[in-house]
């Protein structure tokens, strides 16, 4: 028999920590898969943030570092330039990308960082408790928006992507989801054409995963994805914002 | 003929694989309980398997191995 499936080496053993159903190990498991394949695993060096994912570092086998809350671009950007023929990646939430980080990965886009950025967008706070973030959908509940949020007092949600494809060196911009198989395989292909693009030399590349959080969402896990496809992805559409061949 | 193996102690119940299984095969063993408490995912009926290894691509703890 041969295998069809099976874990890939560029995880570790380690069991995850995240929560049933927490999309957060597909992600994993997409990353791990798109380094081996792309024989970058060995060499690889991803930077974990402040999170859920905080503990990325235990799960993947490859070099990790723990960046301050936010700040993984420029600790991505650090260790790029010391070693340029790494694949150097980071692995950020919402809550860490798009708030206290939003500086930090605007800038390493701006200056066109040969790092490759996996952002996970699940529309809250996850770890600290389900708080309201940048990228809360108007209406969502939140346990600092118990009313849902309201776009008079906090403003609309931010769309990453759509923002950093408007910046000259953030050559490929994708968002992709993870709810069913179909959309896991594309999201994989983004990743690889990611990574791609950073080995190329081309300049800063990101893949937002549209992701959930059923244990804040208050949903089961099989509720949540719903929740996702009906509620995240008509605010936060799929598709790609930049790709190497638009660049020059 | 394809054959699913569970890593049975990773499971965390979630039950994200008996949804995207084409032939309904993948089902929560009620009867058991694993290492962390949760009812695992089990094959029952593993003649009808395809190894189309959709249940271990939305298994998000990589719990399902498959062979073909």
């Amino acid at each position: 028999m041969a295998v069809v499936f099976e874990k890939t080496r560029g995880l570790a053993e380690k069991p995850f920590h995240y929560c049933p159903g927490c999309t957060h190990g597909i992600i994993h498991r997409l990353v791990a898969e798109s380094l081996d394949e792309l024989n970058l695993i060995d060499d690889a060096i991803g930077v974990a943030p402040v999170g859920c994912a905080v503990f990325a570092y235990d799960y993947f086998n490859c070099d990790m570092q723990e960046a301050a809350h936010g700040r993984a671009p420029a600790t991505a950007t650090g260790i790029k330039r010391v070693h340029p023929k790494s694949a150097v990646f980071t692995y950020q939430g919402d809550g860490d990308l798009a708030s206290i980080g939003a500086a930090e990965i605007v800038h390493a886009a701006m200056r066109g960082e040969k790092i490759t950025t996996i952002f996970v967008n699940n529309a809250i706070y996850g770890m600290t408790g389900g708080q309201m973030a940048p990228t809360t959908l108007v209406g969502q509940k939140a346990t600092t928006a118990p009313y849902g949020r309201d776009e008079n007092h906090a403003g609309m949600p931010l769309r990453i992507s759509e923002m950093l494809a408007t910046i000259p060196k953030a050559v490929f911009v994708e968002r992709v989801s993870v709810h069913d198989v179909k959309h896991i395989i594309q999201a994989k292909k983004a990743i690889k054409k990611a990574f791609q693009t950073q080995m190329e030399g081309k300049g800063f590349s990101l893949v937002e995963v549209v992701s959930t959080c059923p244990t804040n969402w208050g949903k089961t896990p099989i509720e949540a994805l719903k929740w996702l496809q009906e509620n995240m992805i008509p605010y936060y559409p799929l598709g790609n914002f930049r790709n190497t061949e638009e660049v020059k | 003929m394809a054959k699913v193996t569970f890593d049975e102690n990773r499971c965390k119940g979630c039950e994200l694989c008996t949804t995207v299984c084409p032939a309904k095969i993948v089902v929560m063993d009620k009867d058991r309980i694993n290492i962390k408490g949760y009812h695992p995912a089990t094959v029952k009926e593993m003649d009808k398997c395809t190894g189309c290894a959709s249940c271990a691509r939305m298994c998000p703890d990589v719990v399902i191995k498959v062979e073909k």
